[in-house]
């Protein structure tokens, strides 16, 4: 399972995201259970596909790949691993306490550490970035925009 | 399944809307952030049309013509949409959009928290699952309400506008089917008449933070969740089935 990236963030795998619940072994049947990161996230559908080519490879005869979605992914399955590996690429990885789970409006913003100058100075742009598990920053540093992998 | 259909049904109509911005958005990032919710939705629907499928194919004992998220989404008429009034309405300007999203995303937000106790193991996943993209949409629109209404005499003006012609259609959200009265005794579905208090005052709350006067009317129009709709849901349901109807079963 290290061996499969997630399409979007290919640094990462499978293990990375914490998006592997259970695997089960019978013979040489194998079922891994996934959970979605998010409900609409287009990358599950490749992730199991890429988790079924690489175990049929390894000569695994019959692989099921389940998806469940209780209990609901959290950024806090994440490894401390994949966050760094996350902070190499240029995404500044989700904060390890979460602070987006209320309604209230206009709240702080969080403290977001540039990945390229490391400075704290930065500013949220948008919520929503180029997927949805990412918001949009830009550090008054260094000037550079770059990814946050949000709190979820 | 009625109810799973509802709720599939509300998710993928105000999706299918909304996308109707990418590409079109005020500026990049506001284009985006509307895509993404409509992501979000698309993505909770697939989750409600799978289960319903899964209902509908166990009741029946027949193997051809199995249900799927597909065929439920893409081969149903007009008549059997189950949608509430509200996400059916043309996309309107940024103000109309902005604020039906933070009408319905304060509703979803109530109701998905009740509904992951809910005595359905599969209405709860999907609540618990989709809770916190919900918790994402409501500050993100309610941010842009406050922003339009206590904004420039131009925005005040749209978005008073888009209030006035909205206001109507939210009764649907706090008033149960029949279909959900029939599922209470058994927790399965959630009340909504217990959502009606919290969701008019988070409404209360922002729109006096926006400088916004609370509509007085109280009529509501309904029917949509009984599957009488407005003019509308017909052009946006030949718009997504198009491809489907003309050329069935087509992949990409």
């Amino acid at each position: 399972m290290e061996q499969v990236p997630d399409p979007e963030v290919p640094v990462l795998s499978v293990i990375d995201l914490g998006i592997v619940r259970d695997v089960k072994i019978i013979g040489d049947e194998i079922e891994i259970i996934i959970t979605p990161t998010y409900s609409g996230c287009p990358a599950m559908d490749v992730i199991s596909m890429e988790i079924r080519m690489i175990l049929l490879e390894r000569g695994f005869k019959k692989v099921t790949v389940t998806s469940i979605l209780s209990p609901a992914w959290t950024t806090d399955w994440m490894s401390e691993a994949g966050k760094e590996k996350l902070r190499l690429y240029g995404i500044a990885p989700p904060n390890p306490v979460q602070t987006v789970c209320d309604i209230k409006l206009f709240a702080e913003d969080e403290a977001v550490q540039c990945p390229h100058c490391k400075s704290y100075n930065t500013k949220l742009v948008s919520q929503f970035g180029s997927t949805a598990c990412k918001s949009l920053y830009k550090c008054n540093n260094c000037l550079e925009p770059f990814d946050y992998f949000k709190c979820h | 399944l009625n109810y799973t259909l509802h709720l599939a049904d509300n998710a993928l109509i105000l999706g299918q809307r909304n996308a109707e911005w990418t590409g079109h958005g005020p500026v990049l990032e506001q284009d985006i952030a509307i895509s993404n919710i409509s992501l979000d939705l698309i993505g909770q629907a697939r989750n409600f049309y799978q289960y319903a499928a899964t209902l509908i194919n166990q009741s029946t004992s027949q193997s051809l013509n199995r249900s799927t998220e597909d065929t439920l989404a893409y081969l149903r008429n007009e008549k059997e949409f189950k949608n509430c009034l509200l996400v059916e309405l043309k996309k309107g300007d940024w103000a109309f959009t902005v604020l039906r999203q933070f009408l319905f995303s304060t509703y979803q937000f109530y109701l998905y928290q009740q509904l992951q106790k809910s005595a359905d193991a599969m209405l709860a996943a999907i609540a618990e699952k989709s809770l916190k993209e919900v918790t994402y949409h409501v500050r993100w629109s309610a941010e842009w309400v406050i922003r339009l209404g206590d904004g420039t005499t131009e925005s005040n003006r749209r978005i008073t506008g888009a209030l006035h012609d909205l206001w109507p259609y939210t009764g649907e959200l706090t008033g149960n089917a029949g279909y959900e009265t029939a599922l209470l005794a058994e927790n399965l579905a959630v009340d909504l008449t217990t959502l009606k208090e919290l969701w008019m005052d988070k409404i209360k709350e922002v729109l006096h933070e926006a400088t916004l006067e609370l509509p007085q009317n109280q009529w509501m129009q309904t029917g949509g969740k009984e599957g009488n709709h407005t003019e509308h849901l017909g052009f946006i349901l030949a718009e997504m089935q198009y491809l489907q109807r003309t050329y069935p079963g087509v992949e990409w």
